[in-house]
């Protein structure tokens, strides 16, 4: 997993609610095998015309969303299905964190088992990075190291986030090989259940 | 003196492998569902770690998303990249020793349909997939929920899924639900009320005198919108209508273990005494029956209502997403619901494909036929469904009404496979998203229960199933 220590990257704005993971990557682009490549259909029923050519309206269409790697979104962003493939077009195109005032669970999970940041901050200062970020090439920088989002006209906001999450986002750590320094203890469960009466049992 | 537990406690308890500083808990997986969409990638990971699958005994897979639901497509699929996914499924499952309930299998089926059907799902236990969908098993009183490819990869490597332990909300609903309306009507209304991130954080119970009297099959139903509201998974305590319904499926406990199983599993009902993070009180006999006019499940009226004014919305942003919403589903603000005319009408998907589902639409369509306007799709869950509806006739009332009679699948809920929506064509769908281009780009979908609509496919538009006129067979 790629690591995420601070980045300094254009913010793009999609100022709505509720953004689910249909619309970050729509189901027909779901059927390949691979992790790689799903950022050409990032958010692709409102990047293009039907006929595949891109909507100028889009902002990633726009000369400064072509080259974001932060987003700045509305609330319960990323709810819906479970696909990780969100995860992997967001990746993809070149986004290395998303900024809203809440979250749905399991995308959140998604990201963070790719190096995706996601960061909540309160809904009015979500407000102001978006009326910032609405002019082209407003930057800002996180340094996840210090849990600092800054701007270079001096907007300065902490953000908080689970210190596990945390760590392993900054040493870019796969949970599985953690998960395995607990072998043993998964082993001992294994057996304990194996004499237990509250075992699950199949006919 | 023990301390009092909810229902989901119980359940996480009995799971924890390892509770960590700092980190997030280890929890055991009992029972791990594949599919073809959201697997590939994990196997391919775990193969490139040279790691194996620790418990292929406790994974089962089916292929249901992208499978066409013609009966000579599905065995000869056109589209050459979901043919591929799908063979992908077969060799990773094969290299692997993970059962597969492949098509013509006799129980291929949507993995939440199968799951329960098979007794694969069974109170107490911790359930996974990789699909949101998964909340539908927690109608046995299991801790089931959807991730990820990677934590599907996780879950392979190690059969644990790592985890902070969620928080836990009461969703009481008191009464019976009134004629006309059914689970998944107050599914919606619970999603009207909580909103679309209403339960984010949180493990659902649903309890009260109306979620007791529900069947096993609208249990599962209510559980399987449990993630439209942002919940982390759904449950209900096992009761004597979820070992009847349990008893004697092929998964099942035998007859050796099964007074055994019983007696645990009732000892894993909420204590009367413990406590909640959150608790929802609803009066379900004021249910009415709840169409989505929007782009969330949780923008929805009662059928007799009219679609919202965007001023009676309380802030800037919602204002802006009914007025997105409106636009986007081709709606005016103030028209009547019962006034909006439909092309399409999807029943299926793991919401609403499994029997009783079914025999409600038919009971609706018995003696009618649908509307000249309108295609209507009957998609069952699995094959076993599909079995059990012929011999009771139910295809033949589908097929007699105009309708066409379907293989099982997700099919139009959410349309990876050929099943979808023209731009601008208006479905009724018993799915359970209404999200933009769900059902087909531009597609226009309200969410709506089996009967509704199958009424509504009869009358060409939203209709009120409360006062529809019942033929005898």
């Amino acid at each position: 997993m790629q690591a995420f220590v601070t980045h300094r990257g254009v913010v793009a704005v999609l100022d709505r609610e509720n953004i689910d993971t249909d619309q970050i990557i729509p189901k027909q682009h779901l059927k390949r095998i691979e992790r790689t490549g799903f950022g050409a259909f990032l958010f692709s029923d409102w990047r293009y015309f039907p006929d595949g050519s891109p909507r100028p309206d889009f902002v990633l269409n726009q000369e400064h969303g072509r080259r974001a790697s932060i987003l700045v979104a509305g609330k319960n962003f990323g709810c819906g299905s479970s696909r990780e493939h969100a995860a992997w077009a967001l990746m993809d195109f070149g986004f290395r964190a998303v900024i809203a005032p809440s979250f749905a669970d399991i995308f959140r999970n998604n990201s963070g088992n790719n190096g995706l940041l996601v960061i909540e901050l309160p809904e009015e200062r979500v407000q102001m990075l978006a009326q910032r970020g609405r002019k082209s090439g407003y930057e800002l920088k996180i340094d996840l190291e210090n849990q600092t989002i800054r701007d270079d006209i001096g907007f300065k906001i902490d953000f908080a986030i689970d210190p596990s999450r945390r760590s392993r986002l900054l040493q870019g750590l796969d949970e599985i090989g953690l998960t395995l320094m607990h072998e043993a203890d998964i082993a001992k469960f294994e057996q304990r259940r194996s004499l237990s009466s509250h075992a699950p049992r199949r006919g | 003196m023990q301390t009092a537990k909810t229902l989901f406690e119980k359940v996480w308890d009995a799971h924890v492998v390892a509770k960590r500083e700092g980190e997030p808990a280890l929890l055991y997986i009992d029972l791990h569902l594949v599919h073809e969409v959201t697997s590939p990638q994990a196997f391919e990971s775990l193969r490139l770690a040279g790691r194996k699958v620790r418990r292929p005994d406790l994974t089962f897979a089916t292929v249901d998303h992208n499978i066409p639901t013609t009966s000579d497509e599905r065995f000869h699929i056109k589209d050459q990249i979901a043919a591929q996914q799908i063979a992908t499924l077969r060799s990773n499952c094969q290299s692997t020793g993970i059962p597969l309930f492949d098509v013509g299998s006799g129980r291929q089926g949507i993995v939440h349909v199968i799951g329960p059907e098979l007794g694969l799902t069974q109170p107490g236990m911790t359930v996974v997939c990789g699909d949101s969908h998964t909340s539908t098993h927690g109608a046995l009183g299991a801790l089931a929920f959807g991730v990820g490819t990677s934590e599907v990869e996780h879950v392979l490597a190690t059969q644990c899924v790592a985890q902070h332990e969620p928080r836990s909300m009461r969703i009481a609903v008191s009464g019976s639900l009134p004629q006309g309306t059914c689970a998944k009507d107050l599914a919606l209304e619970i999603i009207r009320q909580i909103g679309t991130d209403g339960g984010t954080g949180y493990v659902l119970e649903y309890a009260g005198d109306a979620v007791r009297a529900l069947t096993m099959e609208q249990r599962m139903t209510l559980c399987n919108m449990s993630i439209e509201c942002g919940a982390r998974a759904g449950m209900i305590a096992p009761d004597d209508t979820t070992f009847a319904y349990l008893k004697g499926r092929r998964y099942a406990p035998g007859a050796d273990a099964w007074d055994t199983a019983v007696s645990y599993w009732r000892s894993l009902a909420t204590d009367s005494d413990a406590k909640f993070d959150n608790e929802v009180a609803m009066d379900g006999s004021r249910l009415e029956p709840i169409v989505t006019w929007g782009t969330n499940p949780g923008m929805s009226a009662p059928v007799t209502a009219r679609i919202p004014k965007p001023d009676s919305a309380r802030t800037a942003s919602e204002r802006a997403a009914i007025l997105a919403a409106l636009d986007y589903m081709g709606l005016r603000p103030g028209t009547a619901i019962e006034d909006i005319s439909i092309e399409c009408v999807f029943i299926g998907s793991c919401t609403n494909g499994r029997l009783e589902d079914l025999r409600a639409a038919a009971s609706v369509l018995r003696g009618y036929k649908i509307h000249s306007a309108v295609t209507l799709l009957v998609v069952p869950g699995s094959e076993a469904v599909k079995r059990a509806a012929e011999a009771e006739g139910l295809h033949r009332i589908f097929t007699e009404a105009g309708a066409q009679w379907r293989e099982p699948g997700c099919s139009m809920c959410l349309g990876m496979n050929p099943d979808i929506l023209a731009p601008k064509q208006r479905c009724a769908s018993t799915s359970n998203r209404n999200f933009e281009g769900r059902q087909g780009r531009e597609g226009r979908t309200h969410l709506v229960s089996p009967a509704l609509a199958a009424a509504s496919a009869v009358a060409g538009h939203f209709i009120d199933v409360r006062g529809w006129h019942y033929k005898e067979a």
